[in-house]
């Protein structure tokens, strides 16, 4: 039986036995730094703390994402704030000397930079802070204090009136109110309920949820917990990638100690409150992103949506009245129970509350994961958290919302962003991923590039998505080759309304935007390929090309 | 649908199916653990051949074209046997502004095969993913598990080149 006062013990001891240590060196070991070899740093500082005799005094933690994935491997030395990056395992003994010294200065990084200066965080206030395999360390950091404190001192519905002032939307790239599809589901009747946390991050370029699953991946179970308490169920589903290894790996870990700590299971903390998770691995398709084909890949079918309404609020998972909401949305649950939802609501923008995790790539400086309020604008996210375009090259367009989004110009940087003022030019906040793109780049053959992959990721069920698709990439691979003329970006206009009004999810509904979007801001683009009227057809080859 | 007590018996005497016997029986035996007994298909044998989905059909009572319906419906899911050496290069947005083209062009000219295909000595097979999540180290491709960040159509050769003459790490 866990109680407030047992986390706070627990808490309490953890805090002591890490001052025990003089130095803490904190290694990523998220799939980013990873991939640059951290693994190998963690295990070269531990062999070498240990060669010195040092294990009392000097703890090598691994954490979660510290965010500048581009200067991965990352190593934070906790108690003087001194950064490294790109520290390969030969630096173990130099980092070692410099404990009680001067840092190390070729391999510092500024953690004064804007970068990290200019973040609020919310959803990752735990990533690169804590070690994601002990549950000790996330309840140390406040963790599971919202769960009992919603299970001991609050009704189901104040939690959901909570969330309904918090003011959050859905972070997936909708942006619904959450706390009204919660109070929906919480209304609905049934002797069962599910909530399924969607964690199936199939937009290429990005990696948001990633990062929070594998650096803090008990914050997306608490906040699923606290969901099933609201509304009354009393079963989880996170439907994860299979591509996301790491991630699975931290999850199964981290609900096997919830699990022992009564913090997930039967009974509690205690109470008459029983939960239970389950993972449910996705199997490499795109569309099992939209809510009911989730469900169909969730009950072992193929994953292709079928019409809404019935919305999975009224009839769901087995039929069942269901929750689905994104692993960022779960992620801010916690802190708005603990803080309090007029906390929540006092960040960000009128309509669009708190913070957003982004995850910046593409030909930009600082890649990496990023999370601000709502509201700073596209030129803040770029040039000073991103640190501008590398190589001398110009800006030209920043992509969001991966292949259901739009590429935005440099006269639009100035915009805030929110859900609203990035639908108003054509784009759509998505899930996170932020693309920069520079002049180097088509914007046509980046039309194409979406565009290809909707046609493959076309379930088949609709017509209009399945067929248009294939027809809209057919006219801009005849654009690109310098064959086509003006009459043919007319049926591609013409094509891309018919397939936006026409298909039966959100795929196809928003496959035209990346096209729609470019005709929009970069139409020079796609003329400047087009042959006079009256063209043979066989004109020069296209001038454009990638990088 | 079948009714009554009849299971079919795994293809083989190979030991790797008790462990997918284990999934199933995990799962209870129902139509709702087709994908994660396909996932544990693909995790033991590598692949999912005609027999594994006959076995696993029969045995979750799932009629055998929906499994296959299934089965071929999702990417992560292989219906051939792999090469000994495996090469995904990432087509996430961030690594194809970045090179991925270049990356494809290699393995398509120096090796003869495009995405899905396997060399006809049966050494490597080229695959693609939608996106590895590792944006911030784009192009990256994962050779035999190990990922290659800020990768280089010269590098990529190498790396792959070495595959091929098998004197890989």
């Amino acid at each position: 039986m866990t109680q407030l006062e047992d986390l706070q013990r627990i808490a309490s001891e953890e805090t002591e036995r890490r001052q025990g240590c003089r130095h803490r060196l904190c290694v990523c070991i998220a799939a980013g730094c990873v991939s640059s070899h951290s693994d190998q740093v963690q295990a070269s500082l531990t062999n070498e703390v240990k060669r010195r005799g040092l294990e009392g005094q000097v703890e090598v933690r691994p954490v979660g994402c510290m965010g500048l994935c581009s200067a991965g491997p990352l190593v934070q030395e906790e108690t003087s704030g001194v950064l490294y990056q790109h520290v390969r395992q030969e630096d173990a003994a130099e980092i070692l000397d410099s404990l009680d010294a001067k840092p190390v200065e070729r391999l510092r990084c500024d953690s004064g930079q804007p970068f990290f200066r200019r973040q609020q965080k919310i959803v990752l206030e735990n990533s690169g802070v804590i070690n994601p395999h002990r549950i000790e360390d996330y309840i140390a950091a406040g963790g599971y204090e919202a769960l009992v404190q919603a299970l001991t001192s609050m009704k189901p519905m104040e939690v959901v009136e909570e969330v309904i002032r918090s003011g959050l939307r859905g972070r997936g790239g909708g942006g619904y109110p959450t706390g009204l599809k919660w109070s929906t589901v919480a209304k609905a009747g049934g002797d069962k309920k599910y909530v399924v946390c969607n964690a199936d991050e199939g937009d290429p370029g990005a990696f948001m949820d990633r990062a929070v699953l594998e650096s803090d991946p008990h914050r997306v179970l608490e906040g699923m917990a606290i969901a099933g308490y609201a509304t009354g169920a009393d079963m989880g589903y996170v439907y994860i990638r299979a591509e996301y290894p790491l991630a699975i790996a931290h999850l199964r870990t981290a609900i096997r100690q919830a699990k022992k700590m009564d913090l997930l299971g039967n009974s509690i903390c205690g109470t008459r409150f029983n939960f239970d998770v389950e993972l449910r691995l996705g199997a490499g398709a795109f569309v099992c992103g939209e809510e009911t084909a989730l469900i169909a890949s969730i009950e072992g079918g193929r994953g292709q949506p079928r019409p809404r309404p019935p919305y999975p609020a009224q009839s769901g998972l087995w039929g069942k009245s269901t929750l689905i909401n994104n692993v960022e949305t779960f992620a801010n649950i916690a802190p708005i129970i603990r803080r309090g939802g007029d906390w929540f609501a006092s960040i960000g923008t009128a309509k669009s509350k708190g913070t957003k995790v982004f995850a910046l790539a593409g030909k930009i400086r600082n890649t990496g994961l990023i999370e601000v309020p709502m509201g700073v604008t596209l030129r803040e996210i770029v040039f000073d958290i991103g640190g501008g375009i590398p190589g001398g090259h110009r800006f030209k367009a920043v992509q969001t919302g991966g292949p259901s989004g739009g590429c935005i110009p440099e006269q639009h940087l100035d915009m805030p962003v929110d859900y609203d003022s990035l639908r108003e030019i054509g784009s759509i906040m998505g899930s996170g991923g932020m693309i920069v793109i520079d002049e180097t780049s088509s914007m046509v053959d980046v039309a194409k590039y979406f565009m290809e992959f909707c046609m493959s990721e076309s379930c088949g069920k609709c017509i209009p998505c399945r067929v248009g698709t294939h027809h809209m990439h057919g006219l801009l691979e005849k654009i690109l080759e310098g064959h086509a003329s003006a009459a043919d970006v007319a049926q591609l206009e013409a094509l891309c309304d018919m397939v936006m009004h026409t298909s039966l999810c959100g795929l196809g509904i928003t496959a035209p935007n990346p096209v729609l979007s470019t005709l929009r801001h970069f139409r020079g683009e796609y003329e400047g390929l087009l042959q006079p009227a009256g063209g043979n057809g066989h004109a020069s080859p296209s001038p454009a090309g990638g990088a | 649908m079948p009714i009554g007590p009849f299971k079919p018996a795994p293809p083989s005497d190979d030991k790797r199916w008790k462990i997918v016997a284990g999934t199933m029986r995990r799962h209870g035996e129902t139509p709702n653990a087709l994908i994660e007994t396909l996932h544990t298909v693909q995790e033991t044998f590598g692949f999912i051949d005609k027999d594994a989905l006959r076995f696993v059909a029969g045995s979750l009572r799932v009629p055998l074209s929906k499994a296959y319906g299934v089965a071929t419906f999702y990417h992560h899911f292989q219906m051939k046997p792999k090469g000994e050496h495996t090469c995904v290069i990432c087509t996430g947005t961030a690594c194809y502004i970045k090179g991925v083209p270049e990356l494809l062009a290699v393995m398509r000219d120096e090796f003869g095969i495009s995405p899905g295909e396997t060399t006809a000595d049966n050494r490597v097979s080229l695959l693609t993913a939608r996106c590895v999540g590792a944006c911030g180290l784009a192009p990256v491709a994962v050779v035999d598990g190990d990922v290659m960040g800020k990768l280089t159509a010269s590098q990529l050769r190498e790396r792959v080149g070495r595959c091929v003459r098998d004197d890989a790490a």
